[in-house]
């Protein structure tokens, strides 16, 4: 970690001493030194800290129009067991079928895992009340979305805007991330016209999502896009991949996947060369393989920078909205819809303490994911160096 | 055994970089990547083609290549630009408009703020903090009840102003700079339709909605953490001691951040500008909620194209080629800072 830094002329490592006050005015300069950080401070709290205790408040009630205006019923939680078991349950969590005898067996192993992790933690000589509860809470809740999702995907069942939205972003991190990494090892090799493809493959992460939306729409077109030869050979050309579900979202993260592996590529190979040079050549006259080199000197050294990527994509790729509004209108039915598209649409139904809701379960997934991602795996990794 | 290697293996061995691939590794590294490269240009390839086709050209099944499959045709951009000429200018200047201040706003708040958070020790005790929202929500009911929105808010400011040093002195709890910058880093997790409804409420009775103000605002409350989060991985790696002589010879903290630190910094500030400019530019859900007509930014107006007319491809070609060729731009021609400025970001997490 410290290494790439100071590779980057970085100054000294370890904490950054403050600059003492100057001893003439001291008062003045003290008041100074607080609107440095004020007025970030105060745009914050007024257009993020208060919106979010308006929307708690917004989502446990219900929007109504009376005569000369509107006004707000309040409801409790109704908003949130509508989404569980109410009305909008297919909509939210799909429909649930009953477990297939495959899927049993996945998730017996995966439930076996989870109870050995909690009764792991309770076995250490002092366990701390904090690690204790925080993996109950992580056993029982990813225990539950998985016993969820698996019947969503038995046959007779399908996943509503919740469990869309985690294929999407499981899916989505996995390929970007190995993409990436084999682009950015096969880039930060001496080959001529390196510059080229580090440009080139830096371009999708630029482009606005909606313009990418309609490229793919374009070319997913299968009777007129540009591999439409193709599917008239296979006898495809009037079927619509738009007419089946797992067509239609495997159209939505491939243009995911398109536009974010250049930021994986970007940072993992900028990361690659900053590996120390000395390493690989130690590596290289131990006579280890190039696959050896990659995996037993590079890798490691890449990990916390890798472990970062992943979270930073793991908080940004919940947010996915543009790429199903525009390329599926998030169809056929509601089977391309993510979390945010389905608030969008609740909101312009006017059901806007539905729409909270659905918001506050999206902000409560992300920060499952984004707290168990770091005190799980991104501590570790990022104190292997 | 680790010695018996031969000779003239071990000279071969040092000779050559460890970056440098054997032939056929290149070879198959070539072909990775161009097809790698295909993939990506390919879509704005397709995109280019169209917008010069006439319908007919796109109905018909594809044609690849201009004067070989099909006679390109400017009337798409002839279209655009001369029919539709106000249509097509408001969005791309409500775009240039929003895009450039928010980020220009972003980058001023979040330098000064990262920039305080590395060199000046915060210590804001808890009772002020609680003192400050107590007072914020109670000015938000008495508004609502009976009081007239200045009074309230005079009142507020006058009361926080009279207890602060009391309810300072009372708590011993205190934060410090990595709390704050915790904090602020970490409203990146905060999805932005979770603020979005009660923000939309706020500007509407502003009478802001559908402004480029009301956009202005929030793009730049929700870039301000990247803005802090970079900068402040950016002044870490600037030495002191300039400062440090600076404020002995009496230059005020202002002085010493514009004249000394900014200029210094400017790669970084450039990255985080460039990086914060594209994410506005892009924007969509915001803007979604927030405009109707009046302050429609591009990535709206494009997606409002289906609706209206139906899967017109060329015109859309047309379109989505004005929205990206800007950003294209920019990443060609600051590829390396962008780089290093995400590198820097992530490294320090």
């Amino acid at each position: 970690m410290l290494k790439v830094r100071e590779r980057n002329g970085a100054g000294p490592a370890g904490p950054v001493p403050f600059l003492r006050l100057s001893p003439a005015g001291a008062w003045v300069e003290h008041q100074t030194r607080a609107l440095f950080l004020l007025p970030a401070v105060l745009m914050l709290v007024f257009l993020s800290i208060f919106p979010l205790f308006v929307s708690l408040y917004l989502s446990l009630t219900r929007f109504q129009f009376v005569p000369g205006g509107f006004q707000l019923v309040f409801v409790g939680l109704n908003n949130y067991r509508k989404l569980i078991a109410g009305i909008e349950r297919v909509h939210f969590l799909g429909a649930l079928a009953g477990l297939a005898p495959a899927f049993w067996l996945v998730f017996a192993l995966v439930a076996t895992g989870l109870l050995v992790f909690v009764i792991r933690a309770l076995q250490t000589p002092s366990p701390s009340i904090r690690a204790v509860v925080g993996r109950i809470v992580f056993a029982l809740v990813s225990g539950t979305l998985l016993w969820m999702l698996l019947r969503t995907l038995t046959p007779g069942g399908r996943p509503g805007s919740l469990f869309t939205t985690l294929i999407y972003v499981t899916v989505g991190i996995a390929v970007q991330y190995w993409l990436g990494l084999m682009l950015a090892y096969l880039a930060s090799q001496d080959l001529a016209g390196r510059r080229f493809f580090r440009v080139v493959f830096l371009l999708p992460m630029m482009i606005t999502p909606v313009g990418i939306a309609y490229t793919f729409r374009i070319l997913f077109d299968l009777g007129k896009g540009p591999f439409a030869p193709i599917w008239r050979a296979l006898g495809l050309a009037e079927v619509s991949w738009v007419n089946y579900p797992w067509g239609a979202r495997a159209a939505v993260m491939i243009g995911d996947i398109w536009q974010w592996t250049p930021f994986m590529f970007i940072v993992l190979m900028a990361a690659l060369e900053s590996v120390p040079t000395e390493l690989l050549e130690a590596a290289m006259v131990d006579g280890a393989s190039r696959w050896q080199m990659f995996w037993k000197v590079s890798w490691p050294q890449i990990l916390p920078v890798t472990s970062t990527v992943i979270l930073i994509r793991l908080i940004e790729a919940f947010k996915i909205i543009d790429l199903p509004n525009v390329l599926t209108n998030g169809g056929p039915g509601t089977a391309t819809e993510s979390l945010t598209l389905h608030a969008f649409i609740s909101w312009r139904t006017l059901d806007i303490g539905g729409s909270a809701a659905v918001a506050y379960f999206l902000l409560f997934i992300v920060t499952f994911s984004a707290t168990s991602y770091i005190s799980l795996v991104h501590r570790r990794l990022a104190e292997t160096v | 055994m680790q010695n018996a290697l031969p000779l003239r293996q071990l000279r071969f061995a040092r000779r050559t970089s460890p970056h440098a691939p054997s032939w056929p590794g290149a070879v198959l590294s070539y072909l990775v990547l161009g097809f790698w490269a295909v993939v990506v240009l390919f879509p704005l390839f397709w995109i280019f083609v169209t917008s010069f086709k006439l319908p007919i050209a796109v109905n018909d099944g594809p044609f690849y290549l201009p004067f070989i499959d099909f006679p390109p045709s400017g009337h798409a951009w002839r279209y655009i630009f001369v029919d539709l000429r106000n249509d097509t200018l408001r969005p791309f200047i409500n775009t240039v408009i929003v895009a450039i201040s928010s980020s220009v706003l972003a980058l001023a708040l979040g330098t000064a703020a990262a920039y305080g958070l590395l060199r000046f020790p915060y210590r804001p005790r808890l009772g002020v903090i609680l003192l400050f929202l107590a007072l914020a929500v109670l000015t938000v009911v008495a508004t609502r009840l009976f009081v007239p929105w200045q009074a309230g808010v005079a009142a507020a400011v006058v009361l926080f102003l009279l207890l602060r040093q009391y309810a300072g002195a009372r708590s011993h709890r205190a934060f410090g700079n990595d709390d704050i910058a915790f904090w602020m880093i970490s409203q990146r997790i905060l999805p932005p339709v979770a603020i979005v409804i009660p923000i939309y409420v706020m500007f509407q009775r502003l009478h802001l909605l559908d402004t480029q103000l009301a956009l202005i605002i929030t793009y730049t409350t929700v870039n301000l953490p990247i803005v802090v989060w970079l900068m402040r991985d950016y002044f870490r790696q600037i030495s002191i001691e300039l400062e440090e002589s600076a404020a002995i010879d009496g230059a005020s903290p202002f002085r010493i951040f514009l004249s000394i630190v900014l200029p210094l910094s400017t790669p970084g500030l450039v990255a985080t500008f460039l990086l914060v400019l594209v994410f506005s530019w892009n924007e969509y859900l915001l803007a979604l909620f927030l405009t109707s007509a009046n302050a429609q930014t591009l990535p709206l107006s494009i997606a409002a194209q289906n609706a209206t007319r139906g899967p017109q491809w060329w015109y859309m070609s047309v379109l989505i080629l004005i929205m990206i060729t800007p950003v294209i731009a920019v990443a060609i021609a600051l590829e390396r800072y962008i780089a290093r400025g995400l590198l820097v970001g992530a490294i320090k997490g």
